[in-house]
């Protein structure tokens, strides 16, 4: 009875507070106003039941801290262990991926690409935000300048794509070590509104050295990768392009797993740990923040090179603060600091809004709050990531304990 | 004895507030030195002034590595001064908490080590093998230490007084000359203390070391330490054996209050 | 020097700051207790904004006078954006108070996508047309041409609420509080402040103050969308900053240099870049001086 009251409550609030919005509308040429009543049933409705969820949630959430550490999932973490099992997943989805743009339509290529340049894009940022624990809300616009490399190199210069690709990289990690110079000293959350201003200031710049940039409008005619100098026709350089991603999404996967694994990898994550004590331990602080940005933004700018080759014409507009909330939301939810997540989150942003249509005009209003919901529920994300685990074998230890490791 | 630390006139200010005032101290290498003093006297901050974690105001901190020639290390980069081998662990526990126990580890093997991005993306077989160097290094440490059956659970999993010997493992794996304990103990029971206080030796006799600790438990220091040094309001009031340390007048009077002078 | 050019660049400076002023103190009291930032912020102002033109419209259908309207638009805006406010603090700070730093400046980046997608979704993402809400003053006829009543209505509206919000901090028992939990929340608890009650209210008045600004300026420029909120917030966020943020004062001094900069910088230098001086003040005081134009800086114990 409580309960219902308390939603009751709930209900009524929310319709009081989304009445102008979602009820009136006006139009203030015409001078006339539409009154969408049914909204507000929905709204009414809608909020009743989601806090009876929310409640359950927080006293789940109460009681998941009082009694802390749910075993492990043995067997999911035995079929991860198995060789055989894992080797024959990636294969089946490589050969998946291989095949794709000869099932799918040129259309449905596309969405891939798009999906597959947020895989590089997330991991990218997930290397800065997930590994190293720096919040960093300037993405985008790294992004623009792996994109911008490559188009007004091939505009003034007619660079083509496969050497613009590397440079590209290079310019955006130089970036990012540019940018993290000055902001080494700086706290979490201003070095994210630093990163958010950097970030703006990069579009902004774009945006108006016209006689660069081209401005607002942009740049057009940007080269289509060639095939050892040989050109191809637009359906067929889409192909192409979709099977550069393919590889260098892989390329990203394997790369930022092994950075991960290593040395540099393990001192990025003691930065985001504790930064005192990292520096205690011996590692250069303020190196390890200036690869984190690197390599973090280096990924940025290889998939702003392909961005800028797959449509062949780019404008400021793609890289604005939006974007990079987006990618870090991807990377939000799917796990700060693991790879799937990031791959899953991907596929979430990208992939579900094609296939479940209805979604699609919904998807970033879900997206927001998916962001608020993880951050209140599951801030480790969809898959929180998994330290590693090292097997050694100890004969001694197995003697004493029986095989607790 | 070769001389390891090698303080004079270390002054540390913070705005109006001077929290030490012109310390001395001398350590010479194999020896266990204690600080001691009362909740504030500076002794935390001392530590922070010779590891460099915070910049002194005047002074000149010397120090000599086991293999080595004297270097002034005042305003060097912290981490720079682990590499010199000085190393410590800290009052407020700061493990990475959310690593494993062995990876606590393996982090501070990173200023005996060199691989670069590169090698971390190809995988070279010498970056492999300093890889499994690495980790093995690390695990017999953890051996040495007694957390070995804990090495793939979280650091912050941990017990508290398994958290304090993680801390001292992981300052070991930077191969110190010196190795500094800001209150081991503190937080510890009777038997988790004993079992500390004959790791401590271990490590002085085994390892080779000098180690300097700063220690709220009275009968720990005396037992384990050689000369003792006591601060009081940042400054050091004495300095001596436990003996003489026990009997001195001014430290009973900061310790006990005027009136058992 | 052409010292007409020059005093109308510095009212409307003075017009900008007082903007930038009204909605930088909404930042820097929520950072002052709760030391988050609040990116939702902005999205409060655009609320506003929607909310007065909705309003303004369906009185205006109905043939109310332009002060009636413009009254009615402001209390109603002002309740609304309360009412935003103190929910959005319910639902995404709350649960986060003991979360670490990070956790609570993603819900509200979260936050702040999510009322823009709200916003377009229950009513636009096009440019909408605002009605000039406020009548011509007869008396400001003579500099009509350089401040115009809009102008002067936000100036001296914002110098209005900036006064009451001091003398309420300075004088009344909820005041003495909320400076209490600023310094200590702990200790304000220990002492019988009731900490979530005076978060709940620090979000409310700073609603309010950005729901007028929010209204004044679309009423002054003539058009709003979705995206204003996101623009406004982060040149107020930068406004705080340059006060140092936490300060109430510092953050309406914080508010007019950055409108008088903004303001002389287009007016002498290019009209171009007038969102990169924002950006750039922004970025160059976090760096070399994030505690403000006046503020010393805080050091980590270890
Ligand atoms: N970063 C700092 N900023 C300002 N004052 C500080 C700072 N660090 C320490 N202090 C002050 O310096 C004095 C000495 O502190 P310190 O932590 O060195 O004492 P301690 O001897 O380690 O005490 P305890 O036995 O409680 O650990 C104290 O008054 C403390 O408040
Ligand atoms: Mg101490």
């Amino acid at each position: 009875m409580q309960e219902l009251t308390k939603s009751l409550k709930v209900s009524l609030w929310f319709m009081f507070l989304t009445f102008p919005l979602m009820v009136v509308r006006v139009n203030t040429i015409e001078h006339t106003v539409e009154w969408r009543w049914m909204n507000m049933v929905y709204m009414a409705v809608g909020s009743f039941a989601l806090s009876f969820v929310w409640r359950w949630a927080l006293r789940r959430k109460e009681m998941a801290k009082a009694a802390p550490e749910r075993p492990r999932n043995a067997f999911t973490e035995r079929l991860g262990s198995d060789k055989r099992f894992t080797v024959s997943v990636y294969g089946g989805l490589f050969a998946l991926f291989a095949l794709m743009p000869w099932i799918v339509s040129t259309y449905q290529t596309n969405i891939f690409i798009s999906f597959m340049l947020y895989v590089i894009l997330g991991l990218g940022l997930n290397i800065i935000v997930g590994v190293a624990g720096l919040l960093f809300l300037g993405h985008a616009a790294f992004y623009g300048i792996g994109a911008y490399t490559y188009a007004l190199l091939n505009h003034y210069y007619g660079i083509g794509f496969w050497t613009a690709l590397p440079i590209g990289g290079v310019v955006a990690a130089l970036a990012g070590v540019v940018l993290a110079f000055p902001v080494l000293r700086l706290r979490g959350d201003y070095l994210a509104i630093v990163t958010l201003g950097f970030g703006e200031i990069v579009r902004l710049v774009l945006e108006n050295w016209s006689d660069l940039t081209g401005g607002p409008s942009g740049v057009s005619n940007i080269s289509r990768p060639d095939l050892f100098g040989h050109h191809l026709s637009v359906a067929g350089a889409n192909t192409y392009v979709y099977y550069i991603v393919l590889v260098m999404a892989i390329v990203t996967i394997i790369a930022v797993q092994r950075l991960k694994d290593s040395r540099i990898g393990r001192a990025l994550q003691a930065l985001r740990e504790d930064e005192i004590a990292c520096q205690a331990m011996g590692i250069d602080r303020v190196n390890v923040k200036l690869m984190a940005f690197g390599l973090g933004t280096a990924w940025a700018g290889f998939a702003g090179v392909i961005f800028a080759a797959k449509t062949t014409f780019i404008n400021p507009a793609s890289f604005t603060f939006f974007e990079s909330a987006i990618i870090l939301s991807i990377v939000v939810l799917g796990g700060m600091g693991s790879n799937l997540g990031v791959i899953l989150g991907s596929a979430f942003l990208v992939l579900m809004p094609e296939y479940l249509r209805a979604f699609s005009e919904y998807r970033m209003i879900l997206f927001a709050m998916a962001m608020v919901l993880m951050m209140i529920f599951r801030p480790q994300g969809l898959i929180a990531p998994k330290g590693r685990k090292y097997i050694i074998n100890d004969p001694d230890l197995a003697a004493t304990e029986g095989g607790k490791a | 004895m070769a001389t390891v630390l090698n303080v004079q006139n270390l002054s540390k200010n913070f705005g109006g507030l001077r929290a030490l005032n012109e310390v001395d101290m001398r350590i010479d290498s194999g020896e266990i030195v204690a600080l001691i003093g009362p909740n504030g006297a500076g002794k935390t901050t001392f530590f922070n002034c010779i590891t460099s974690i915070y910049t002194p105001t005047e002074g000149e901190v010397r120090f000599t590595p086991k293999s080595g020639t004297e270097s002034r290390i005042n305003g060097m980069k912290p981490n720079l001064v682990t590499g010199l081998g000085m190393s410590r662990t800290f009052q407020n526990i700061r493990l990475f908490k959310n690593m494993t126990v062995l990876e606590n580890v393996m982090i501070a093997r990173h200023c005996r080590t060199k691989g670069g991005i590169l090698g971390a993306l190809l995988r070279t077989p010498a970056i492999r093998k300093e890889e499994q160097e690495i980790v093995d290094r690390s695990y017999e440490l953890l051996k040495y230490i007694g957390l070995h059956r804990y090495y793939n659970d979280l650091a912050c999993n941990l017990p508290y007084g398994e958290q304090r010997r993680l801390e001292i493992a992981r300052a070991l794996a930077t191969e110190p000359s010196l190795l500094l304990l800001d209150e081991p103990a503190a937080g510890m029971n009777p038997q988790e203390t004993a079992s500390l206080k004959q790791l401590v030796l271990r490590i002085r006799d085994e390892l080779d070391m000098a180690i300097l600790l700063i220690e709220h438990d009275m009968s720990m220091v005396m037992s384990l330490s050689e000369r003792i040094y006591v601060m009081e309001y940042g400054c050091m009031i004495a300095h001596g054996t436990p003996d003489e340390i026990s009997k001195d007048p001014r430290v009973i009077k900061a310790y006990l209050g005027e009136d058992h002078a | 020097m052409d010292w007409d050019y020059f005093f109308e660049l510095t009212l409307g400076g003075l017009t900008r700051g007082s903007i930038y002023a009204m909605i930088a103190l909404g930042y820097t009291m929520v950072y002052g207790i709760i030391e988050l930032i609040n990116f939702a912020h902005g999205e409060i102002y655009m609320i506003g904004a929607f909310t007065g033109l909705l309003v303004a419209g369906v009185l205006g259908v109905y043939g109310f006078p332009a002060l009636a309207i413009l009254v009615i638009a402001a209390v109603v805006a002002v309740i609304y954006c309360s009412a935003y406010g103190y929910t959005m603090e319910k639902i995404a700070y709350k649960p986060l108070r003991n979360a670490g730093r990070l956790s609570p400046l993603i819900s509200a980046i979260g936050m702040s996508l999510f009322l823009q997608n709200y916003v377009i979704l229950a009513q636009t993402s096009d440019f909408l047309p605002f009605p000039a809400l406020i009548p011509e003053f007869e008396f400001l006829d003579p500099i009509a041409h350089i401040f115009g009543s809009s102008d002067f209505v936000i100036v001296v509206g914002s110098a209005l609420c900036m006064a009451a919000l001091t003398l309420f901090i300075k004088y009344t028992k909820m005041g003495k509080a909320m400076r209490a939990t600023a310094q200590n929340r702990k200790m304000a608890m220990l002492l019988g402040i009731d900490a979530d009650r005076i978060i709940s209210i620090t979000f409310i008045i700073g609603s309010s103050l950005a729901a007028l600004g929010g209204l004044l300026i679309a009423s002054h420029v003539g058009q709003i969308n979705f995206m204003i909120g996101f623009l406004a917030g982060v040149k107020a966020f930068t406004a705080a900053v340059l006060g140092g943020i936490g300060s109430i004062p510092g953050a309406v001094l914080g508010g007019l240099f950055l409108g008088l900069a903004e303001s002389f910088a287009t007016g002498y230098i290019s009209s171009d870049y007038e969102d990169v001086f924002a950006f750039t003040l922004l970025v160059v005081f976090l760096i070399f001086r994030p505690s403000g134009i006046m503020g010393k800086a805080p050091v980590e114990k270890v």
